[in-house]
């Protein structure tokens, strides 16, 4: 059989298990066109070039496999010592009794199920638009098999500077969760949000968030994907910015079968700032993929890719990061770092890092490593009477800090912290025993 | 206090012997010195009882205060009182100096069953040792070791072993490195921690430093063994006439 009928098929296939989307109006146009994307792409495949070192066939499958629920036992949930606003979703779907009064100054929240059915809406700029953007060079299909199916999500515009942070909070619940999540999130000129978000959200997470900061704007976004050993995800973080405006975003994951996390940032104004980072930790049956492209289309903008892995047990990491210069795009400050600590030789890190630049005068570097933990810091550590795990552990920190770094909030740094010492505290007994 | 007895060492990769049967009795409140010209087992000595990887020994003992040293994870040994100023003091991206020190004296602190210090108390001690040794706050502050001059290295080693409060403490070429003023600092931080309680093993290439140093007993050691043992004269005799003499006169 042909490619492209084979494609059609597990389409086909992967479609038919998909809820029937209800709604008119501009919603309904926009998973129109989003459909018409997906129908024209198809699934992804192992020879596709973004796709090579992660096999989609788990997310092209059309039920989600089982995943258990972890037991967190007594830990705290994260970001609970920090003032914010709470919005749960249970397998996907809006809570409102175990969410807070959507209510909060600066800040407008919609479900996008209600904002479908009106005539005009301010999302209808925005919902799919940044998606359908950053389709190009690079295909993301389950983007746009999101932007068609999505069964909730969050439609937030920020016009002032909010009162708090946002948490989105996710909680999976059935072991055979299929959820699909769309959100977007317009940031007015000057305006600021803080979004928090944690999981696990599903079995099988699609999701997509679409942010747009307009000139001045700050969005500073952090996220603890959930430990579910056995959880698959596939997200996707669509961002445009304006000038001088400012975008963070920082992700912790640790566990879970499968995760890719993309991102797509677009600087289409002078001076805007984009930084980008992740920890990942992974023991065992662990896939991590940072798939990040990064476009400078105006002048003098700044941008980081800061991603860290540390694997152990045959764990895997993949980072594809890209950083495209556009002609005009001068003073561009452009930074990538990828580097994994592979904690024994079963453990392995993919990784393509690539820049593409079309203007003369731009500043940009890359790096990517990996490699063992420093024998010799760790004998240091342990003649001062550190013993090995917790001197391992330290290093282990020492090597995620500059990804950390990116966290802006100290209190959320000091959380994301204590989760990776709790994580290495666990999963260095494990070794032991 | 520590006992050698017919130490021997090779390395673990080849077939290459260093240490030849080491005999070594250092009693509480000593200083004795080793020196020895280059490749003669200085540097391993101090490594293998520390526990570094990478030797094994086939034969001999090592006991603190009799607890055998060698059979220790090297945190053990630490916690039994063992302290190795390093020669080459490794750097540590990413790791405060002072949470480095904190959780050093905190593990230590746990192993032998005391209470772990508040990071107040930590502070206010931490700051009035690291002041004898002129480490300003912002030392304190950087990764361990990183952009330190090797003076600054030496130092903070010695800070590190005013803080964790040692009872036998092994200096490797701790002078090599350091100019005259830096070596007097280094000296009278090594002279404020000597006690009847406390000894030290001071492994060194020249006598210069052990005119601050002063040593109870000097050890010239060769080819993995030690082959003369002396009063401090015997530093000043290698200062004058160079190793050959006494590797002649010992054959």
């Amino acid at each position: 059989m042909a490619l492209a009928s084979v494609k059609e098929t597990a389409l086909a296939a992967r479609l038919a298990c998909l809820p029937m989307q209800d709604g008119a109006g501009w919603l309904a146009v926009a998973r129109t066109q989003a459909l018409a994307r997906l129908t024209a792409m198809g699934l992804p495949a192992k020879r596709d070039e973004y796709w090579r070192y992660t096999d989609p066939a788990t997310l092209n499958a059309p039920e989600a496999a089982p995943a258990a629920r972890f037991d967190p036992g007594d830990e705290a949930p994260a970001f609970d010592g920090i003032d914010r606003l709470k919005i749960v979703f249970v397998d996907g779907v809006f809570d409102a009794g175990a969410s807070d009064d959507l209510a909060m100054a600066g800040v407008e929240i919609e479900r996008l199920s209600r904002a479908g059915s009106v005539d005009i809406h301010w999302a209808q700029g925005l919902y799919g638009v940044l998606e359908a953007r950053g389709q190009s060079p690079v295909q993301r299909p389950f983007a746009a098999l999101n932007t068609a199916y999505a069964t909730d999500g969050l439609l937030i515009r920020v016009t002032g500077q909010a009162a708090r942070p946002i948490a989105l909070i996710y909680v999976h619940k059935s072991e055979t969760s299929d959820a699909i999540l769309h959100h977007c999130i317009k940031v007015e000129a000057g305006a600021e949000l803080t979004l928090l978000e944690s999981g696990p959200a599903a079995a099988r997470f699609t999701k997509v968030v679409e942010v747009e900061v307009a000139d001045g704007g700050r969005f500073h976004h952090i996220r603890v994907q959930g430990r579910d050993h056995e959880r698959r995800a596939a997200t996707h973080l669509f961002a445009r910015l304006g000038a001088d405006a400012l975008f963070k975003s920082f992700t912790l994951t640790a566990n879970g079968r499968l995760t890719r996390n993309e991102a797509v940032i677009e600087l289409t104004g002078r001076d805007a700032r984009a930084h980008v980072a992740g920890a990942a930790v992974g023991d065992g049956d662990f896939h991590h993929d940072d798939t990040v492209f990064v476009t400078h289309a105006a002048e003098a903008c700044e941008s980081r890719q800061v991603f860290k892995k540390v694997l152990k047990n045959g764990a895997t990491g993949v980072f594809q990061g890209k950083i495209l210069v556009k002609p005009g795009a001068q003073k561009t400050d452009g930074y990538q770092i990828s580097q994994s600590l592979l904690l024994d030789e079963d453990s392995q890190f993919l990784a393509k890092p690539e820049l593409e630049i079309y203007a003369d005068d731009v500043k940009c570097s890359h790096g990517s490593t990996s490699g063992a933990i420093d024998e010799t810091a760790l004998f240091y550590l342990q003649s001062r009477g550190v013993p090995r795990a917790a001197a391992q552990a330290l290093l282990v920190l020492a090597f995620l800090a500059e990804a950390i770094d990116e966290v802006e909030d100290e209190a959320i740094a000091e959380d994301i912290r204590g989760r990776l010492e709790g994580w290495l505290a666990r999963h260095a007994a494990k070794a032991q025993a | 206090m520590l006992e050698i007895k017919n130490l021997h060492v090779k390395l673990e990769e080849e077939d290459k012997v260093i240490l030849k049967g080491v005999d070594l009795k250092i009693g509480p409140g000593e200083v004795h010195a080793i020196m020895g010209p280059n490749g003669s087992g200085k540097s391993t000595l101090s490594y293998v009882l520390s526990g570094r990887d990478g030797y094994e020994v086939t034969d001999g003992s090592a006991t603190l205060d009799g607890q055998e040293l060698l059979e220790m994870e090297p945190e053990e040994r630490a916690a039994a009182g063992l302290f190795l100023a390093f020669q080459y003091p490794v750097e540590i991206p990413g790791v405060g100096n002072m949470t480095f020190l904190r959780t050093a004296v905190n593990a230590q602190r746990k192993a032998r069953g005391e209470e772990e210090l508040s990071a107040g108390d930590f502070l206010k001690v931490v700051r009035e040792k690291a002041k004898a040794l002129k480490i300003d706050a912002e030392m304190l502050k950087r990764p361990v070791n990183v952009g330190f001059s090797g003076g600054e290295k030496k130092r903070n080693e010695i800070l590190q072993m005013a803080m964790l409060e040692p009872r036998m403490c092994i200096l490797d070429e701790t002078d090599s490195g350091l100019d005259v003023d830096a070596m007097k600092l280094v000296s009278d931080g090594v002279n404020a921690l000597r006690s009847e309680g406390r000894s030290f093993l001071v492994i060194t290439h020249y006598q210069r430093l052990l005119d601050h140093i002063k040593p109870d007993v000097v050890h010239i050691m060769a080819a993995g063994r030690i082959i003369k043992t002396g009063g401090p004269e015997l530093a000043l005799e290698v200062e004058t006439n160079g190793y050959a003499d006494i590797l002649g006169e010992v054959g």
